[in-house]
């Protein structure tokens, strides 16, 4: 068992709920390599393949870390080194389609494959930098954001 | 003293034009596997521009210019190598069908169960989806419950195969989401099917 899910699932028994209560994570990692790690709840934590994604969460790589996560809506994420990215908003009703995807890449590269949501309705996915608003219509697409000097 | 200062000007202008360029943020569309793309509106600062073709990319600078452009393939793969070979595989679906009013698998399923093994070893991480359905024949009530046990008939055997239960997420649609459209109880076996997909 990785390091947070070790965490979560102590997290989950002191908190006294059921496992399958937890609300459905975003997505799962899918591989991590070198320096890669998670803030979520003002602590910041390595992840790792298999471990899960959840809105709000803020994912980093460093100088020599590559991340890939699959999302619940079957869109594909990954990022190169000296990446960051905050996954703001993220929700899927898997019989709709119907759902939200919101994420900011701070700094860094960012390789998206979009999904169902994407494919349903055309302004729901939204990516940011700093600089710009991205909308996207179901597509593949490779974003930059230039590194401003602060992660 | 003057000549000194006038030295001093002309090399500090200097100076400012070897300032590195101010950051520039970038995005680039990628075709698909069959070459197509979809689109991405690119806002900034007020305006506004679409990417509506295979490597069409757009460069922001601070204060919001975008700068149109069309990239090159070679240039994209390198620039954005490690991103790109850190994307996870790409989502993939299969159908196995079932005899009528039971939950076992046809003859002629076998070998996509087989494709199934196949693509799991290749996954470090499955995470797997199973949906059953039925055809009309039968109650509403007893084709959701049929449905969902077909499912899990599935779910089953893929665990059988070693797969942890929890990265299987197993549902029933009863008779809701027929392949193909039939009157009420009409035996139609291309409905009778467990649709599987595997991220």
């Amino acid at each position: 068992m990785s390091k947070l899910t070790a965490v979560f699932a102590a997290c989950a028994i002191l908190c006294g709920q059921a496992w399958a209560a937890e609300p459905a994570p975003a997505g799962t990692v899918k591989s991590a390599k070198g320096s890669v790690s998670i803030e979520r709840d003002g602590q910041r934590l390595p992840l790792a393949a298999g471990d899960r994604v959840l809105a709000k969460d803020r994912v980093l790589t460093g100088a020599d870390g590559a991340v890939g996560i699959t999302l619940r809506d079957n869109t594909l994420l990954s990022a190169g080194p000296n990446s960051t990215l905050t996954l703001e908003k993220f929700a899927f009703d898997s019989t709709t389609h119907a759902g939200t995807i919101d994420a900011t890449l701070k700094r860094g590269t960012l390789s998206v494959v979009s999904g169902k949501i994407a494919k349903s309705s055309p302004d729901a996915v939204v990516f940011r930098t700093p600089s710009t608003t991205l909308g996207v219509r179901g597509t593949e697409f490779v974003i930059e954001a230039a590194d401003r000097g602060d992660r | 003293m003057l000549r000194l200062l006038a030295a001093a000007a002309v090399g500090g202008l200097v100076a400012c034009q070897s300032v590195p360029p101010s950051p520039q943020d970038r995005v680039v569309l990628l075709p698909d596997p069959d070459g197509k793309v979809g689109r991405v509106v690119v806002k900034a600062a007020g305006e506004e521009r679409t990417l509506d073709a295979p490597y069409a990319a757009a460069e922001i600078v601070p204060g919001g210019r975008i700068k149109a452009v069309t990239e090159d393939a070679t240039v994209v793969a390198q620039r954005y190598a490690a991103a790109l070979a850190a994307r996870p595989p790409r989502p993939v679906a299969y159908t196995v069908y079932f005899v009528s009013g039971r939950d076992t698998l046809t003859p002629e399923s076998q070998p996509v169960v087989a494709e199934i093994k196949a693509e799991l070893a290749r996954r470090p991480v499955p995470e797997i989806t199973v949906i059953g359905h039925t055809d009309r024949v039968g109650k509403l009530e007893a084709n959701d419950a049929l449905s969902l046990k077909r499912a899990e008939a599935m779910r089953a055997l893929l665990v059988g195969e070693g797969l942890s239960a929890a990265s299987i997420e197993a549902a029933g649609r009863g008779e809701r989401e027929s392949l193909v459209s039939t009157a009420d109880e009409v035996d139609e076996p291309r409905n009778r099917r467990v649709e599987i997909g595997i991220r």
